[in-house]
This record gives C-alpha cells, sequence and structure tokens, in this order.
C-alpha cells in the first residue's frame, strides 16, 4: 500500500487545483486500471458494442440478402465466414446478431438483477412475513422450468422484441433475489446498519445506500454469468418462434439454425456460438475484476 | 443541574422459542445535564439493551423514556427523527458499525446529508472539522475503515456522533474492543468533547475501571434490574449491596505487593428466561437471608442519594 504517496498527492492537489480529494468513483477506475485480465474484458465488450453500433458500415454483405448460387459455401476470400443454406453472408449475419443478441442479453439481466435484487434485499432486511411471501413466490417461478416460464409469459404477453427481454428478465430473476436476499440477510445484522439508524436514516436509504452496495460481489458474478443465459433463452425462444422473427440476424438462432447442417458445414454453428463464448468470456473477467476494484477492502 | 435523560420503569423483553428473556425489568434512572452516568454489569445483564433502548434502536416493552421531559418511546417516526439530532450512540465494536464500502468522510458526513444540513461543498468543510475536533486528520477522509487501526476507527465512530452536535450521547462499551493504550487515549478525548461540546454522557461498560474514571455517577445492573446506584466515590469507597461488592473485588490491584479479599461467588448468572423469584442476587449472595427468597427488594435511598435494593442494608 502507497498510503504516504497517495495522501502526498491528494495534499499537492489541494494545493495546485483547489479540488480538495479524488470521488470514490475515481478511486474504482484507480483499481480497476491496474487489472490487466479486467481491462482486455472491458476492452472486448466496448469493441463488441462499437462492433454492434457500426454494424451497417462494417458488414460486407446485407445480412439478410439471399443467394441460392452460393448455398453452404465454406469460408473464403469473399465469404469470411462462410455462407449459411440461403447463401447469405454468415460474417454479415454474425456483425448484426451482435445487435440482438447484446441488447437482449443486457437489458434482460438489467431486468433481472434490478428487480431481484430490490426484492432479494428487501426481503432480507425486513425479514418477516414479507421476506416469506417474497421468498415463497421466488420459489414459484423457480419451481416452473425457466424457459417454459419464458414461453409463458411470451406468450401472454405476445411476441415481441420488448417482450422476449422481459421474459427472460423475469425467468432470471428469482436467482438475484436469492443472492440478494441471503447477503442482505448477514449485511443487516452488522453493527452499521443500526448505526445508520441511530443517525436517522429511513428504511429506503439503508437499503439503497448501505444493503445494496455490501450485496455487490454476488450481484456482479450473477449478472455476468446471467447474460450469457439470457442470450441462449433468447435463442431458445427466437427457435421457438416466439421471440426475434427470421430472418433477423440473431446468435443463438444461427445457432440452432446451423445444426441441421453440421456435418456439411459446421461453421454455421461454430461462429455465432463463437461469439457468444466471447462475449460471455469477456464479462466474466471484466465482472471479476469490476467487483475486486468495487470492494475497498482488496485494494493493493 | 436540570435532569436530562431520565428513563422510568423501561421493560424490554425478547420473545424467544423458550419463553421471554427478561433483558431490561422496570429499570428507572435519571442523568444530569452535564454528567455521565456509568452503567456497569457482567455481559447480559441488560446494560447494552438499556442504552439501545434509550436511543431506540430496540423498541421497549413499556416503560418512559423522557428526554427533555418528551418521551423518545412513544415518539412518532417524525418526531423522533428530530430526537436523532440531540440523542446519538457511540457503539462498542468499531469494525462492524463502520460501512466497510464507505470512505470514512462519507461515513462522518451522512447525518448531515440524511437531515440536509449545507450543501455538499459544505459538509465536506464541516466534516474535516469534526475529524479534527477528535483527532483525526482531515487527510484521512478517503480513507476506508479497513485502513485504519481500531482507535482511528472508534475515533469516526465519535465524530459521526456528533456531527448533528447531540446533546446527549450512548457510550456502549466504547473503548472495551480497544488495547488498553487506545482506550486511554478515547477516554481522555470523550472526557475532552464532554468538557468543550456540554455533552452529556451514559457510559455503558463491564469494566469497572474505565466507569470509575469517567463516571459522576454509576449504576450496577445485575439480570436486568438495577441493583445499586450512588455517586463514584461512593460507590467505591461504600458500597452497599452485595454484588457490587464482588464486581469490586474483582477488580485486579495494578501493585505488586498488595493483596484484596477476593469474593468468590458460586454458581452462573441465572437464566434471565426465568429470573429467581425475590432478590434476582439471592440464588449467589454470600449474604442471603430468608426473606431475599420471597420478597423482591426495592431500590431505596440508604443516604445522600445513594440508591440500592437490598434486604440486607436496611436490616430487614
Amino acid at each position: 500500500m502507497n498510503s504516504a504517496g497517495r495522501s502526498y498527492s491528494t495534499l499537492a492537489a489541494c494545493g495546485v487545483a483547489g479540488e480538495k480529494r479524488r470521488s470514490p468513483w475515481w478511486e474504482v477506475w484507480r483499481r480497476l486500471r491496474r487489472n490487466r485480465a479486467a481491462l482486455v474484458g472491458m476492452g472486448v465488450i466496448i469493441m463488441l458494442v462499437m462492433v454492434a453500433i457500426l454494424a451497417p458500415v462494417l458488414t460486407p454483405y446485407d445480412p439478410n440478402k439471399t443467394d441460392m448460387k452460393a448455398r453452404l459455401q465454406r469460408p473464403s476470400l469473399s465469404h469470411p465466414l462462410g455462407t449459411d443454406n440461403f447463401g447469405r453472408d454468415m460474417f454479415s449475419r454474425v456483425l448484426y446478431g451482435s445487435r440482438i443478441s447484446l441488447y437482449v442479453g443486457f437489458v434482460a439481466v438489467g431486468i433481472g438483477a434490478i428487480f431481484g435484487g430490490v426484492l432479494g434485499a428487501v426481503g432480507g432486511y425486513y425479514g418477516g412475513r414479507l421476506d416469506n411471501f417474497i421468498m415463497r413466490c421466488m420459489d414459484v417461478l423457480l419451481a416452473i422450468p425457466q424457459i417454459i416460464l419464458a414461453i409463458a409469459i411470451v406468450g401472454a404477453l405476445g411476441t415481441s422484441l420488448v417482450n422476449l427481454m422481459i421474459a427472460v428478465g423475469i425467468s432470471q430473476l428469482p436467482r438475484y433475489a436469492r443472492v440478494v436476499r441471503a447477503s442482505a440477510l448477514t449485511v443487516r445484522g452488522q453493527e452499521f446498519v443500526e448505526a445508520a439508524r441511530a443517525v436517522g436514516a429511513r428504511d429506503v436509504r439503508i437499503i439503497v445506500e448501505n444493503i445494496l452496495p455490501n450485496c455487490m460481489a454476488p450481484i456482479i458474478v450473477q449478472s455476468t454469468l446471467g447474460v450469457a443465459q439470457a442470450i441462449l433463452s433468447a435463442a431458445a425462444l427466437s427457435f421457438l418462434g416466439l421471440g426475434i422473427q427470421p430472418p433477423t440476424p440473431e446468435w443463438g438462432s444461427m445457432l440452432s439454425a446451423g445444426r441441421q447442417f453440421l456435418r456439411q458445414a459446421p461453421y454455421l454453428s461454430f461462429f455465432p456460438g463463437l461469439a457468444i463464448s466471447i462475449v460471455v468470456l469477456a464479462l466474466n473477467i471484466f465482472g471479476d475484476g469490476l467487483r475486486d476494484s468495487l470492494d475497498p477492502k482488496l485494494r493493493q | 443541574m436540570p435532569e436530562l435523560v431520565k428513563a422510568e420503569n423501561l421493560v424490554k423483553h425478547f420473545p424467544v422459542a423458550a419463553g421471554r428473556v427478561h433483558a431490561v425489568d422496570d429499570v428507572s434512572f435519571s442523568i444530569m445535564e452535564g454528567e455521565t452516568l456509568g452503567l456497569v454489569g457482567e455481559s447480559g445483564c441488560g446494560k447494552s439493551t438499556t442504552g439501545r433502548l434509550l436511543v431506540r434502536l430496540i423498541e421497549a416493552t413499556s416503560g418512559r423514556i423522557l428526554y427533555r421531559g418528551r418521551d423518545i418511546a412513544s415518539m412518532n417516526g417524525r418526531e423522533l427523527r428530530q430526537a436523532r439530532r440531540q440523542v446519538q450512540i457511540i457503539f462498542q465494536d468499531p469494525f462492524s458499525s463502520l460501512d466497510p464500502r464507505k470512505c470514512i468522510g462519507e461515513t462522518i458526513g451522512k447525518p448531515l446529508e440524511i437531515f440536509g444540513v449545507g450543501s455538499g461543498r459544505e459538509r465536506e468543510g464541516m466534516v474535516d472539522v469534526l475529524m479534527e475536533k477528535v483527532g483525526l486528520s482531515p487527510r484521512l477522509y478517503y480513507k476506508y475503515p479497513h485502513e485504519l487501526d481500531g482507535g482511528r476507527r472508534q475515533r469516526v465512530g465519535i465524530a459521526r456522533a456528533l456531527s448533528l452536535s447531540p446533546d446527549f450521547i450512548v457510550c456502549d462499551e466504547p473503548v472495551s474492543s480497544l488495547d488498553v493504550s487506545i482506550q486511554a487515549q478515547i477516554l481522555n478525548l470523550l472526557q475532552e468533547l464532554q468538557e468543550r461540546e456540554k455533552l452529556t454522557y451514559l457510559f455503558v461498560s463491564h469494566d469497572l475501571s474505565v466507569v470509575k474514571h469517567i463516571s459522576n455517577r454509576i449504576a450496577v445492573m445485575y439480570l436486568g434490574k438495577i441493583v445499586e446506584s450512588a455517586s463514584s466515590p461512593d460507590l467505591f469507597h461504600d458500597t452497599l449491596h452485595p454484588y457490587s461488592q464482588a464486581l469490586l473485588a474483582a477488580v485486579p490491584i495494578p501493585k505488586l505487593n498488595r493483596r484484596r479479599e477476593r469474593i468468590i461467588l458460586e454458581g452462573g448468572v441465572p437464566s434471565p428466561i426465568a429470573p429467581p423469584p425475590g432478590c434476582r442476587f439471592h440464588t449467589r449472595c454470600p449474604q442471603r437471608m430468608d426473606i431475599c427468597a420471597s420478597e423482591e427488594p426495592r431500590l431505596v435511598d440508604a443516604g445522600g442519594g445513594h440508591l440500592v435494593a437490598c434486604h440486607r442494608v436496611f436490616g430487614a
């Protein structure tokens, strides 16, 4: 720990800029910067997001344009990732697919993590009957297989991209509720929660400012894993015709569509699968680093 | 001196599977403005519970807590929030009483933020002043609790309690988890602050030598009841209750060739779920009489404000 050096530079900062100290977020960033793996993960995610945004510029072909003369071609210079059974360029489709897949993955996890996290924190903090009620509801959701639950929700709400994300989000929600509740139970027993009450903090403030930040680690871990799950769940729903409608490119449905041609053209499944793996791996590594840098105790 | 805080017939029972734990059973005392009342007793006697009842971190089963004549125990949410500005608490464990995810400047400034005192920038300045007041360098503003030693952490806890300029602070074993060398520093700081800020303390501790050092008056608790209460010198030199006598005899004397007559109590503390009838101490009392097992002694003035609850003292 270079506390001496840091305090000194803080003092210097007061003198020069007139600004007193660095904000806590700056500290998190400083710690994250030291974690090379996390930076790589973050770089990959940023790159993928850029690809999704810039897909129209980067793609050599229209992802939905069929060309029956060029069906099931192997990867070549003109089609870097080959073509599918309709002669569509796989490279363009994988690039465009990142738009829907990343969108669905992040939004669905966002829905699950926010609502699940809040429900878990509320249950864990208040305990008693409210906790029991919330957790039994979560148990009911958990008892239904995730994909069937999602099918039921999309079925009820109607087929659309937004409903798909809501369905996947809700089907993931109980997991967040459970992990957050478990942490909240240990956090609420700590004296600093009592201390917050003693200085007049209301329950909402305690949940948002004390309970949730101290439950960050499991939320982040669960979320980074959840994105992959969400992409795959969305793919399964699309496969069943309840999500993204063909021919819209989306990694999950491309993965399952390539299944039929696995022997003749394994690259049809391989590249969308690789794309999903890269997202998941990058998110996991980044999530790990973020969790560590958000924890002041792990500061080196 | 006017009376600042008064507890009247305070009762706290915790329901458990086996019945009710009589943590605090009909406790009454008053604290004058500017004084320190020491509350001592062994662990589990209800002294910490009493402290927490006063700041209403736990709800009393019955009884009243009067702060400047207003009953804290029956206040509604809004009144209680206002009262919290005047009545504060310092916790025993400076390791768990500070949020590990918040830098100490944030922890100290939080009460100001909650009550909307000043702008963000003004609050930072106020936190600097508070930190200096408790002997912390403002340079530590962005340090996290785990980077500080126990003494500094406890100073953070004290600064947080002081932030709203309270009149009354419950010190719940504030030095028990610190090294002896640091205990003295924190005790001196508390005394210094008391003089400067005109504070009134309820000082909860199991350590008689600490309590003797800081208190004007001392109340001794046993199994949820106050058995004796007197001014600090009276309690130490004219100890009346057999339990207080045994407690005092257990304090080590830091001299080589002086021995004290030890009073060894037999048995353990009875269960607070089913406290013994009569005098709660009669099962272990070396001076018990027949009446002790049947009739509960009342806390009565034995002269000069020295209250004691013992049949023996009054020769019943």
